[in-house]
C-alpha cells in the first residue's frame, strides 16, 4: 500500500508540472490575444504609426520584418543547404574537417544572439561596410551605418544552423536504394545530387527555411543596433535603409516610449502580430516536419 | 568514393571499397568543381566562427593597449554626445594627437582596465567606472533563479512525459511544450513585463517591480523547452530492455523511473541542463525587458539587476564608435562568447565522448 501512495505522489508531481508548463504557455497565449485582438484591425495592419507613435497601425514593422527576412533567407538557404549537402553526402564521419564543420555549426547555433549584432556592428559595418565607403564613395558614409542588408546577414548567420540541422535530416531519410540506382545507372555523383538528393528533400529544405524565417522575424538583439530603427517615416527603399521591425517595435514601445500606458493596445496587438506570425510558420514546419519523420519510419 | 551503408559489416565495407576504387570513372570536371564548391561553402560555418572571435576580440582589445598609453597623464575631453556638461577647458587638445584624434576618453585618471575590477558601472559621467562585478554578480543571479527554477520542472515533466504519460498525451504533451521554443524573447520579455511584473509583486509584496526573480522566471520559461526536450531525448534512448527488466522484477514504473531510467540518463540530462544554462546566459531581450536594469550589487533576488549581455543591448546603440565604452561593450561580448563556446564544447565533448561511453556502453 505504502509504495502506491508513494507512487501515486510521485506521478502527480511529474504530471503537476507538465500542467504547470502548459498553463504558463496557455496563459501567454490567452493574454496576449485578449489584450490585442480588440485592437486588430485592418487599419492597425496597414496603416504608419501616428501622433508620436501613440496612435495607428504597424504597417512599416510589417513591411520591414517581411523584407528583412527575405533577404536572410536569400542568403542564409542556398548556404545552409550546401552545407548540410556536404555533412550528408561528401563528408566522410570521421574527418576532423567534418567534425569541425559540425562543432563549428552547433557553436553557431548556441552562440547568444547578442554576439552575433556584436559581430555584425564589428563585421559587416565597422569591417566591410567602411571599407565599401572608402571604395566606392570616396569616404561618403553610406554603407558603414547600420542598415537593412546587414541585419539581414546578420540574422542570416544566427539562422544558418536551423537551415543546415532541417535539410540535413532531410537528405538522411532519402533511402540509399534510390541514390544507388541512380549511381549503378551511370550517373556521376553531382549528378545524383541534383536530380534525386535535392528533389527528394525538398520538403526538408522547406522546413528549414521556414523555421528560419520565423526565428529570424522573432529575434531581436542581433538588429538592435545593425539596422533597426524606431521610427522611420517610409518604407526601405534600398538596401542601405534601415527599417522597422516587429519585435524591434514591441521592446521599444513597452521600455522606452514616452507613455507606456497609453500605448498598452498597440503593444499587445504588436504582440499578437508577432505572435500569430511566428506561430503559423512553425506550424507550418512542424507539420512538414512530422510528414519526413513518418516517411523516415 | 561513396559511403558505404552502416548496414553492410566492417569487412565486406573494405571490399566495397576496393571494387569503387578498381571501376574509376573518367574524370568530370562538373563533379570535381561541384564537390570543391561544396566544400567550400561548408567550410564557410567554421569561417563565421572563427571571424567571430577575430571581430568581437578585435573590438575588445584596444582596452588593454589604451593603458600603456594612458599611463602619462592627459588632459580630459568630455564626451560630447552625451549631452554631458561641457567645460572649456575640459576640450584642451592633449599632446597625444593619436589619441586626440581617435577620440579615445581619458577621462579619469583610471585606467580602464584597473576599473573593470571596481565596484561600479558607470560608463556615461564625468568619471566613467566600468566595474563588470556588478555585471557579473547580475548576471549570476539571474541565471540560478533561472535555472533552479526551469531545471527541475522540465526535467520532472520530461520524466512524466517519457515514463508515465499515455501514448497518446504524450503526442499531445509534447508538441504544446516544445510550442514554448517557438515563442520570441520578446514576446516572453513582453510578457514578463507586463503581466508577471504585476502578479508576482502581488504575491510576494517586494518593492521594486522588475527584479533578478522577474527576470529569471522568463528566463527560465525559455530554456524549459531545451532542457525538456533534451531530457526527453535522453529518457527514451535508454534501452527497452532496462525497463523491461526493472518492470519483470516487480518493480513500480516510479522505482523504475527513479532508480533504473534516471541513473542511466544523468549524462545527457546534465548536456541538457547545460545547454540551456547557455540559453539563460546569453539571453538579451528577456534580461532588457524585465530585470530593471539597475547595476547594482546585492545578493537580494528581489533587487533589480543588470546582466551582461542586456548591459551591451541597452548601452552599445548609444555609444561612439572607437570609444572605450565601446571596447568594453566588446570586451563583454568576448566574455559571453568564450563562456557560450566552453559551455557548448563541454557538453558537446565531455559528455556526449566521456561520460556517456562511461556510463551507457552496455548499450
Amino acid at each position: 500500500m505504502n509504495r502506491n501512495i508513494k507512487d501515486t505522489i510521485v506521478e502527480s508531481i511529474t504530471g503537476i508540472c507538465v500542467l504547470v508548463i502548459i498553463f504558463i504557455i496557455v496563459s501567454i497565449l490567452a493574454i496576449t490575444i485578449i489584450g490585442g485582438w480588440p485592437n486588430l484591425n485592418w487599419a492597425f495592419l496597414s496603416e504608419f504609426p501616428k501622433e508620436g507613435m501613440t496612435k495607428g497601425g504597424i504597417f512599416p514593422a510589417i513591411v520591414g520584418t517581411a523584407i528583412m527576412t527575405i533577404i536572410m533567407a536569400i542568403a542564409a538557404v542556398p548556404f545552409g543547404v550546401i552545407t548540410a549537402i556536404y555533412l550528408a553526402e561528401y563528408a566522410n564521419e570521421k574527418s576532423v574537417l567534418a567534425k569541425t564543420i559540425r562543432f563549428a555549426v552547433k557553436t553557431l547555433a548556441v552562440v547568444p544572439s547578442i554576439i552575433f549584432g556584436l559581430f555584425g556592428l564589428g563585421f559587416f559595418i565597422g569591417f566591410i561596410g567602411k571599407n565599401m565607403d572608402s571604395l566606392f564613395s570616396g569616404g561618403e558614409l553610406r554603407w558603414g551605418q547600420p542598415n537593412i542588408l546587414w541585419a539581414s546577414l546578420t540574422m542570416a548567420l544566427l539562422t544558418l544552423p536551423v537551415v543546415i540541422v532541417s535539410v540535413e535530416e532531410a537528405i538522411r531519410t532519402i533511402p540509399r536504394d534510390m541514390r544507388e540506382a541512380s549511381l549503378a545507372l551511370g550517373a556521376t555523383k553531382w549528378q545524383t545530387i541534383r536530380k534525386v538528393v535535392i528533389p527528394g528533400s525538398i520538403s526538408g529544405i522547406l522546413t528549414g527555411t521556414i523555421l528560419a524565417v520565423s526565428r529570424g522575424a522573432g529575434e531581436v538583439a542581433p538588429i538592435l543596433f545593425t539596422g533597426a530603427v524606431y521610427f522611420s517615416s517610409h518604407l526601405p527603399h534600398s538596401l542601405s535603409d534601415q527599417f522597422m521591425s516587429l519585435g524591434y517595435h514591441i521592446y521599444i514601445m513597452s521600455t522606452q516610449s514616452s507613455n507606456v500606458d497609453a500605448t498598452q493596445p498597440i503593444q499587445f496587438a504588436t504582440t499578437l502580430v508577432l505572435l500569430l506570425l511566428t506561430f503559423s510558420l512553425n506550424a507550418v514546419a512542424v507539420t512538414l516536419r512530422y510528414r519526413i519523420r513518418k516517411k523516415a519510419k | 568514393m561513396y559511403k558505404v551503408p552502416g548496414r553492410i559489416k566492417n569487412k565486406n565495407k573494405e571490399t566495397l571499397q576496393q571494387m569503387a576504387s578498381f571501376n574509376k570513372k573518367k574524370f568530370r570536371f562538373s563533379d570535381w568543381l561541384a564537390e570543391k564548391v561544396i566544400k567550400a561553402v561548408a567550410f564557410l560555418s567554421i569561417a563565421v566562427v572563427i571571424l567571430i572571435f577575430i571581430f568581437v576580440f578585435r573590438e575588445a582589445f584596444p582596452i588593454f593597449k589604451m593603458d600603456s598609453k594612458s599611463a602619462a597623464p592627459t588632459e580630459t575631453l568630455v564626451q560630447e554626445s552625451y549631452g554631458g556638461a561641457e567645460t572649456e577647458n575640459s576640450k584642451v587638445k592633449t599632446v597625444d594627437n593619436k589619441i586626440a584624434s581617435s577620440n579615445k576618453k581619458q577621462t579619469s585618471s583610471d585606467k580602464p582596465s584597473t576599473s573593470l575590477f571596481s565596484n561600479t558601472w558607470m560608463p556615461v559621467s564625468d568619471n566613467p567606472r566600468y566595474g563588470l562585478w556588478p555585471l557579473f554578480l547580475g548576471t549570476l543571479k539571474v541565471t540560478l533563479i533561472a535555472l533552479l527554477f526551469a531545471a527541475p520542472i522540465s526535467i520532472l515533466a520530461a520524466i512524466y512525459t517519457a515514463m508515465f504519460a499515455k501514448p497518446r498525451i504524450r503526442e499531445i504533451i509534447k508538441p504544446v511544450i516544445e510550442l514554448l521554443a517557438g515563442f520570441p524573447s520578446v514576446v516572453i520579455g513582453f510578457f514578463a513585463l507586463m503581466v508577471m511584473a504585476t502578479v508576482l509583486q502581488n504575491i510576494f509584496g517586494y518593492a521594486s517591480r522588475l527584479n533578478a526573480f522577474v527576470g529569471g522566471i522568463a528566463m527560465g520559461l525559455a530554456a524549459i523547452p531545451i532542457i525538456y526536450t533534451l531530457t526527453e531525448d535522453a529518457l527514451t534512448a535508454i534501452p527497452k530492455t532496462f525497463i523491461e527488466a526493472s518492470l519483470g522484477l516487480g518493480a513500480s514504473r516510479r522505482q523504475t523511473a527513479f532508480y533504473v531510467i534516471l541513473p542511466a540518463a544523468v549524462p545527457g540530462i546534465f548536456a541538457a541542463v547545460v545547454l540551456g544554462l547557455g540559453r539563460i546566459f546569453g539571453e538579451t531581450m528577456i534580461a532588457l525587458m524585465a530585470t530593471g536594469n539597475a547595476a547594482m550589487i546585492s545578493m537580494n533576488p528581489f533587487d533589480s539587476v543588470r546582466t551582461l549581455s542586456a548591459t551591451i543591448g541597452a548601452e552599445m546603440a548609444e555609444v561612439v564608435f572607437g570609444d572605450t565604452h565601446y571596447n568594453v561593450l566588446f570586451l563583454i561580448g568576448s566574455l559571453l562568447f568564450i563562456f557560450t563556446f566552453a559551455l557548448n564544447a563541454v557538453a558537446e565533448f565531455y559528455f556526449k565522448n566521456v561520460v556517456i561511453r562511461k556510463y551507457q556502453s552496455k548499450k
